[in-house]
């Protein structure tokens, strides 16, 4: 072995591997255990891990930003004068104008809000419907599957305009965070569905659960406690990168006209409106651009973070 | 396996009836008159657009023009575009272009993004995975109206690379930049996918295994890891080929294609139903074929898994 | 009249590879024009444009898309040169005593591209089909002043008559001085025999009698494009002095215009917003930046809550002073629209700036807000002031900058309310449903000022939204009708305006401009009055 990674590799794998020796030991364990262990370990690994940190302080800034935007500026967002049109960054206004003569700062303070509820709703939504949905599609087959699968098949084709500009007119005299989170939402759960699907179905015939149904353990028992931890890795991966695209998404809807009421400020808006000055003044797009990218960045660490302590194979190392 | 693959083809009948009315009744739902959208700002002479809406069937109840509209497609007649097209020259005229472009972004995320995903899962925590992840995110943060704006502005309009817009001139030279850009989100979902997966099998048992057998570290990366790590993505990309046709309107808006999107969403502005149903149909189809095949190749990379 | 902003910037030199042919060619729209001194060049010009909606039927079609085609496939009795100006193309004569009963006479010599003559036929029964209910044409109201027009039944119009193979006769309802103007207008087009025969087919490959023809069966390309071929029979003045028009279909201005910086298109005729602030210096010269005839406002509905009366006169015009116009148009709209000085467009004969009452346009925050004052000392106004507008058309920037504008110079609360789409706004607009103002345009048909008038402030009008109804105002616009010339008729129509100032029933903002450009391929690129480029004489080599 001339690589150097693989033989240490090699080595740990090695120790590990005489941490749990007979496979039907580990079941044995899992089976007593309260399914609080599961989190219980899960934590212990994720102090220990420096990304967990760092992503969640950042995320502990952005839900602060986004609950409390008043602490941060004492600039209306939403009063612009049009003399102040794409005027330099001065004292009290550190990023500038846009084009309507809006504070960019307090624009970018106050629009947290929107767009994290956007994300952070739209993929709890997604994820329940699409992980139950997926996972007795996946764990039962048959008659369940098919009729789960192709009921997937019919939601993946709506086209997001469509859907957005149908649920948008009915709620056109309040249209909300809400409205937009169930437009995404409509649009979003056949994804995780199928992830999970896929997930759940290459792990059910694996040896630990065979040997748990063989211990006696109860379908839906051996699905929620050993099918899904172990189906969990591509449905956080996939849940927290849908994060971001949800909340980029919720800019696209207002490229094509059929976002947010202009009287909610948000990122995906303002990313959308600074586009027609993409040619002239490329710094507007940048401040909500970049809180965005920013938390985009933060919740996908801390689904990274999250999914290896969960993963109980990945934890080992 | 046959008897598996019968059934499942046979449950596109009611899967093509579930879609098809669900999609009739939101257009159906849609804001507004059409007829009388046709006349613009200025609108329509009432006794104009009575006779209009009888021509298209508007002035029916909703289930009738859906039976109406589902008895034509029993003759292949799939209705008319409010310009008297026959919506089957249009669906002819624009899926070859959009599966073109498709399939050509799906070729992109697919061998990019498991490439560099399959090297990141590897040297996992390194400066490649760390530069990798970075780029994903970028691409994901971006808005796909930004990427494509910046893209073809640079690589079109200042360098002269490649050729600004597609319209009528349809080659894999026109296509290429709008493929890409089209194709960007999904390679950062495979790069990460595949990332995650590789890093996980890495330390599976049957990997330890492989290679306490004493296998090459190439082969039990090629076979073991990387078939196993594969089940996730596969099931993405199957997936993500209908949502890539259906969810180029805004690539295509950009590159000037004249493909699905850009129909579809046209159609959608102005509630002609015959239009988008058979469109939104058709991408129905293809996603339950794309799945089916999906469902086969997990038969493949996974000998656990069988059908009956 | 025409107001035309040349832009010459010596910086545009800095552009990089756009201009670096830029130095060779002088673009030529300091001539007049007839064409280019050096005789016809035989390069094929493509330019932008979008898919028709309809089929190639004149009287099918009221949308640029097909609007541009027909332009340049057919010649109508008249046509109108680059100032909007009627000039007589197939008609040899239009002469009239009372302006209710005209005679029209036909040039010789004039053929359709299938080598049929011509005739008053052609005309008297292309206008009968378009003016038919049962074929339901969308521009049929354009027949509906002629006698036998109906909108209940089918009916023949007995107005028209021929006379013989060159002469018609006309008999309108009641007198139009303008009538002439209008029939340069794609609806009143002659249509050859064979049209008649099979319509749809026609539709897809017509037969007319332009400067152009279609280059064979399948010429138009749906989604992508049409190819033009000059006809060599053309006897008007409209000759083609390229080798041909190849009109290529956008979904997006950003693509056509990524596309003529790149030189991979010739002429375009509307600049996308994002380049609104940058085209001038990226095209150099070679920009186009002048009024069209294109009039933009909003209108509040006469009988919403506190706009009607006395208290909402007041309203309405401390609303109109409390808009900024010049600044909204310089920052949102980077100069390509011109503030509004009357509810018309410059680019007609007979426009004036200075009509009685235009000072309500001017903004005035102070007077707004004393009569805002006084309208609120007869009853407070409570609520939210709303503009309505559909998203799909980039209207969100002015709305919202109208009513910023608003709003802080009133003191009250202003906002936009967003339609998803134009038929969802159009929707409640024709209901009736609609709960406050939104935002209307109109674009001329013919360059004429009753077009802007008639249609949308008379009494029970087609597209008289706002339910406006003043019988001083529709007397007026009738003395105009009745005039024995058209210089008459715009003192009455321009005495109607002044009306419109007093009662505000639409708050005029601004007209849109013709943003446009060719590359350095070309050259002679100038506008028509109707915005779109007088392609027949733009030169190619």
């Amino acid at each position: 072995m001339p690589d150097a990674v693989s033989t240490r590799k090699h080595q740990e794998h090695f120790f590990a591997a005489l941490d749990d020796t007979p496979l039907a030991a580990v079941d044995t364990v899992d089976e007593e255990a309260a399914p609080a262990s599961l989190w219980a370990d899960a934590w212990r690994s994720l102090r220990r891990r420096p990304l967990f940190w760092i992503s969640a302080a950042l995320i502990l800034l952005v839900v602060t930003v986004a609950a409390f935007p008043s602490l941060f500026t004492s600039v209306e967002p939403r009063f612009c004068e049009l003399r102040n049109s794409l005027g330099e960054p001065s004292a009290g206004h550190p990023f500038g104008f846009d084009r309507q003569g809006c504070d960019i700062y307090a624009r970018t303070v106050y629009g947290a809000r929107a767009s994290v509820a956007v994300g952070v709703l739209t993929t709890l939504a997604v994820v329940l419907i699409g992980a139950v949905v997926g996972a007795i599609a996946g764990f039962y087959g048959g008659w369940f599957d098919s009729v789960l699968s192709r009921i997937t098949d019919i939601f993946f084709a709506i086209p997001l305009v469509l859907a957005a500009i149908v649920v948008m007119q009915m709620f056109r005299d309040n249209k909300t965070i809400t409205t937009v989170v169930l437009v995404l939402g409509v649009f979003g759960w056949p994804q995780i569905a199928r992830i999970t699907r896929g997930a759940v179905m290459s792990v059910k015939n694996a040896d630990f659960i065979t040997a748990a149904k063989a211990l006696g353990a109860s379908r839906v028992m051996t699905l929620i406690r050993h099918v899904m931890p172990n189906a969990a890795a591509p449905i956080i991966v996939t849940a927290t990168v849908s994060l971001g695209i949800f909340i980029v998404a919720e800019a696209t809807l207002s490229f094509l006209g059929i976002g947010l009421p202009p009287q909610i400020t948000s990122w995906g808006a303002d990313i959308a409106k600074a586009q027609v000055s993409l040619r002239s003044q490329p710094s507007i797009l940048f401040y909500p651009a970049g809180a965005l990218a920013l938390t985009v960045l933060s919740f996908i660490m801390m689904g990274d973070a999250v999914r290896d302590a969960l993963d109980p194979k990945a934890r080992k190392r | 396996m046959a008897w598996y693959v019968g059934r499942r083809l046979l449950q596109m009948v009611p899967v093509f009836l579930g879609a098809t009315l669900l999609i009739y009744a939101m257009v159906f739902a849609l804001p507004g008159d059409p007829i009388q959208a046709l006349g613009g700002d200025r609108g329509l002479n009432e006794a104009v657009a009575a006779q209009l809406r009888a021509e298209y069937n508007l002035d029916k109840p909703f289930f009738v023009q859906y039976l109406l509209y589902l008895k034509g497609i029993l003759t292949l007649d799939f209705g008319t575009t409010f310009s008297g097209r026959e919506v089957i020259d249009v669906m002819g005229e624009v899926f070859p272009v959009t599966f073109q472009l498709s399939i050509m972004a799906l070729t992109f995320e697919a061998v990019l993004g498991i490439t560099v995903g399959l090297i990141a899962g590897l040297r996992k925590g390194k400066l490649f995975d760390a530069t990798a992840l970075l780029v994903s995110l970028v691409v994901i943060a971006v808005p796909i109206f930004v990427i494509g704006f910046v893209l073809q502005f640079v690589v079109g309009v200042k360098l002269q690379w490649l050729p600004v817009t597609v319209g009528g001139d349809v080659t894999f030279r026109t296509l290429l930049m709008p493929a890409i850009v089209l194709g960007a989100v999904s390679f950062a979902y495979v790069l990460r996918l595949t990332r995650t997966s590789v890093a996980e099998n890495l330390t599976a048992d049957f990997v330890r295994t492989a290679t306490a057998k004493g296998l090459s570290r190439s082969r039990v990366v090629n076979v073991h890891v990387l078939r196993n790590s594969l089940i996730p993505v596969v099931t993405y990309l199957g997936a993500d080929l209908g949502a890539l046709m259906a969810g180029a309107i805004v690539t295509e808006g950009i590159f000037n294609i004249p493909g699905v999107g850009n129909t579809l969403y046209r159609a959608i502005q102005q509630g002609q139903a015959p239009t988008v149903v058979s469109l939104v149909t058709v991408l129905v189809v293809v996603y339950i074929v794309a799945n089916l095949f999906v469902d086969m190749l997990y038969a493949l990379l996974d000998p656990r898994i069988r059908y009956a | 009249m025409k107001i035309r902003r040349i832009a010459g910037f010596a910086a545009s030199l800095t552009v990089g590879a756009l201009v670096l042919t830029a130095c060779s060619s002088t673009p030529g729209d300091t001539e007049t024009t007839q064409g280019s001194a050096g005789g016809p060049s035989t390069g094929i010009v493509t330019a932008n444009s979008s898919e028709p909606q309809n089929p190639l039927i004149p009287t099918n079609t009221n949308e640029t898309g097909g609007g541009k085609i027909l332009d340049l496939i057919f010649a109508g009795l008249v046509n109108y040169d680059a100032q909007g100006n009627p000039q007589n193309e197939v008609a040899e004569s239009i002469e009239s005593e009372d302006s209710q009963n005209y005679t029209i006479t036909l040039k010789d010599g004039w053929t359709f591209t299938d080598g049929t003559d011509v005739t008053a036929s052609s005309f008297v029964d292309a206008w009968n089909y378009g003016a038919l209910l049962s074929n339901d044409q969308l521009s049929s109201y354009f027949f509906e002043d002629i006698e036998g027009f109906s909108w209940d039944e089918d009916s023949e119009l007995t107005g028209l008559e021929v006379v013989d193979d060159k002469t018609f006769t006309v008999a309108l309802k009641q007198p139009a001085a303008d009538f002439p103007l209008r029939l340069g207008y794609s609806a009143y087009f002659p249509l050859p025999e064979v049209a008649f025969e099979d319509i749809e087919a026609f539709g897809e490959n017509p037969i007319g009698n332009g400067p152009y023809m279609l280059d064979g069966e399948g010429a138009w390309q749906h989604n992508i494009g049409i190819d033009l071929v000059p006809n060599p029979d053309y006897q008007g003045d409209r000759t083609a002095q390229n080798g041909g028009v190849s009109l290529k279909f956008y979904e997006t201005q950003d693509a056509a215009y990524n596309d003529l910086l790149a030189d991979q298109l010739d002429v375009l005729d509307a600049v996308p917003d994002s380049a609104f602030g940058t085209f001038e210096d990226e095209l150099g010269d070679r920009a186009v930046n002048q009024p069209a005839a294109i009039f933009q406002s909003f209108t509040i509905p006469m009988t919403l809550e506190r706009f009607s009366g006395e208290e909402g006169t007041l309203r309405r015009q401390a609303i109109s002073m409390a808009i900024n116009r010049q600044e909204i148009t310089d920052a949102i709209f980077q100069g390509t629209r011109t503030p509004a000085k009357d509810f018309t467009s410059p680019v007609i004969a007979g426009w004036s700036e200075d009509v009685s009452g235009s000072e309500v346009l001017a903004y005035n925050p102070d007077e707004a807000k004393r009569l805002w004052a006084e309208a609120d000392a007869m009853a407070p106004f409570t609520g939210t002031f709303t503009i309505g507008y559909n998203t799909d058309g980039g209207h969100q920037a002015w709305v919202d900058a109208v009513t910023n504008s608003i709003k802080n110079t009133l003191g009250i609360q202003a906002e936009g309310k967003p339609y998803p789409t134009f038929q969802a706004l159009r929707d409640d607009v024709t209901n009736r449903t609609i709960t406050g103002a939104f935002r209307t345009g109109w674009q001329a048909d013919y360059p004429g000022l009753y077009n802007f008038l008639g249609p949308l402030y008379g009494t029970n009008a087609g597209s008289n939204d706002g339910d406006y109804s003043n019988p001083e105002f529709d007397d007026l616009i009738k003395q105009g009708s009745a005039a024995q010339s058209i210089e008459e008729a715009n003192t009455f129509y321009q005495q109607a305006q002044e009306v419109l100032f007093q009662d505000l029933p639409a708050i005029p903002l601004w007209y849109s401009n013709v943003t446009g450009g060719s590359a350095t391929t070309v050259d002679n690129v100038e506008f028509g009055w109707n915005s779109v480029p007088l392609y027949y004489q733009v030169t190619k080599s």
